[in-house]
């Protein structure tokens, strides 16, 4: 298994547990990743809502700069904004069209060019599928029997390219959750949205959703997420969302290749699990 | 600050050109047979004052300043249920994108914050390639021009300084990285 790497701004700043982890359990695997050179943003969600050609140009030059590589051409994406950026510049490629030729003349003055010649492939879709649980049941060392973990989706990397898992009721997370030993937490809220930069911009109603998710999450012993929006929406902000509905909501929060690693008998710090911010003890020792 | 909800949109040419911008969007909104399935589908639709569907009707038949002073289309997260759903196959939320952009270009204020945050991101991603989250934070402040907006973020700030995941910075006006490919990019969109 080789991939090409695309980690993405958040994951070398305030996701990095989730970069840290997503090494270490890749490189357990015996998968090997190379790092895209000199990549740069995907655009985030900022791109796209102010100017789409601008979106598609950011993207595509990480796709065009990933086809000048000799590994590949599957290119591991963990943030599920940067998958779905680079996934939407990839359709727009794909369909060879009047956009193709638009990103090329921008990506012209960078010297670079895109073909389709690379597929995008979020974390999740390389655990559940080329991984699979299998393999993580094979080289588990530590039983978590007797947690219940809850499996958060998220919006990006189920919608709108459903490529590895149902958009609606997704599931790709529980078998990989159950080969750890644990048990899923059964609820409705995986795929639902948590807010994502509303945080920022409309900072009540996003803790109006994380605080639903997060009721609903009673009773498991932690959420794992494979977004690093999510990630900081769900954990960051637990204390104002327990004082605002009376009730203690504070839940561990783990990047799922956390879970995984954990499992597999790699230790706390190799997983980088001091960095989360929701009290990640239980899992430390 | 949030302007008020029904602040008036009261220029008349620019309300002539956002009548414009609304009719090339009304025509993706055609088939629209006003089923509701999108408010129903809706995470956020608790906090808009029009519905999901109610603000696709006001696109049918083509009322901007309605559209505009609603919270309804600044408060889509674009989270693509919608999208999923409508029976009509409509591609919802790129139509709420769309209009996000109307909002935008025009510094509609319902959507003024939202526009501060995206173009503080990109200022970021511009200069370094990679946006610097600290620098990013610092220039969406600057541009809310509040001075108590930034200790929303402060106990925050301090917890992912103490984790090493961000760092002080100040904004490196001079750096250019990405300068020509955002130049070309517009230029290449104000030509599609
Ligand atoms: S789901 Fe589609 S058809 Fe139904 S009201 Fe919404 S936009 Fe119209
Ligand atoms: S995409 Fe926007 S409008 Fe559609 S359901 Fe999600 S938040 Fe609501």
């Amino acid at each position: 298994m080789n991939y090409l790497y695309y980690p993405g701004c958040s994951l070398t700043g305030s996701a990095r547990e989730y970069d840290v982890s997503t090494r270490a359990l890749m490189a357990l695997l015996g998968a090997e990743l190379t790092e895209i050179e000199d990549w740069t943003c995907c655009g985030a969600s900022a791109a796209e809502a102010v100017d789409p050609m601008l979106s598609l140009s950011l993207a595509g030059r990480n796709l065009a700069l990933a086809e000048t590589m000799s590994a590949g051409p599957d290119i591991l994406v963990p943030c599920s904004a940067c998958y779905l950026n680079l996934k939407r510049a990839e359709a727009a490629v794909r369909e060879q069209g009047g956009a193709l030729d638009d990103i090329n003349t921008v990506l012209a003055g960078e010297g670079v060019i895109v073909n389709d010649n690379h597929h995008i492939r979020h974390l999740l879709d390389v655990l559940s599928r080329d991984v699979g649980a299998d393999i993580i049941i094979g080289r588990r060392v530590r039983d978590l029997a007797g947690l219940a973990i809850a499996p958060y989706y998220g919006c990006q990397c189920l919608r709108p390219y459903a490529e590895f898992d149902d958009p609606e009721n997704p599931a790709s997370m529980e078998p990989l959750i159950a080969a750890t030993g644990a048990s899923v937490h059964r609820w409705s809220m995986g795929g639902k949205c948590c807010g994502a930069s509303h945080m920022t911009t409309d900072r009540a109603v996003a803790l109006e959703l994380v605080g639903a998710i997060l009721d609903a999450a009673a009773g498991a012993d932690a959420v794992v997420t494979v977004c690093p929006m999510c990630q900081m929406n769900l954990e960051a902000f637990q204390l104002k969302i327990s004082r605002q509905r009376r009730n203690k909501l504070d839940i561990p929060i783990l990047y799922l290749p956390q879970l995984l690693g954990l499992s597999m008998g790699l230790p706390a710090d190799t997983l980088a699990l001091d960095l989360n911010l929701s009290n990640v003890g239980v899992f430390q020792n | 600050m949030q302007p008020r909800i029904h602040e008036k949109i009261r220029n008349r040419p620019a309300m002539e050109s956002l009548t414009a911008s609304v009719a090339e969007i009304a025509k993706q909104m055609r088939t629209c047979i006003q089923c509701g399935t999108c408010t129903a589908s809706c995470p956020n639709e608790f906090a808009m004052d029009l519905t999901p569907r109610q603000l696709w009707r006001r696109v049918q038949i083509g009322q901007p300043e309605e559209i505009f002073t609603s919270t309804t289309f600044s408060i889509c997260s674009s989270c693509y249920c919608c999208t999923l759903r409508c029976p009509r196959g409509l591609p919802l939320t790129d139509i709420m994108s769309a209009l996000k952009r109307v909002a935008a270009a025009r510094m509609i204020p319902r959507y003024r914050q939202g526009v501060h945050f995206h173009k503080a991101f990109l200022d970021s991603v511009m200069r370094h390639g990679r946006v610097r989250e600290m620098e990013f934070m610092a220039l969406y402040f600057m541009s809310l021009k509040h001075p108590l907006e930034p200790f929303r973020y402060f106990a925050l700030g301090m917890r992912l300084i103490l984790r090493g995941k961000i760092h002080m910075q100040l904004p490196a006006r001079r750096n250019k990285k990405l300068a020509a490919l955002f130049v070309k990019a517009e230029d290449m969109e104000k030509h599609r």
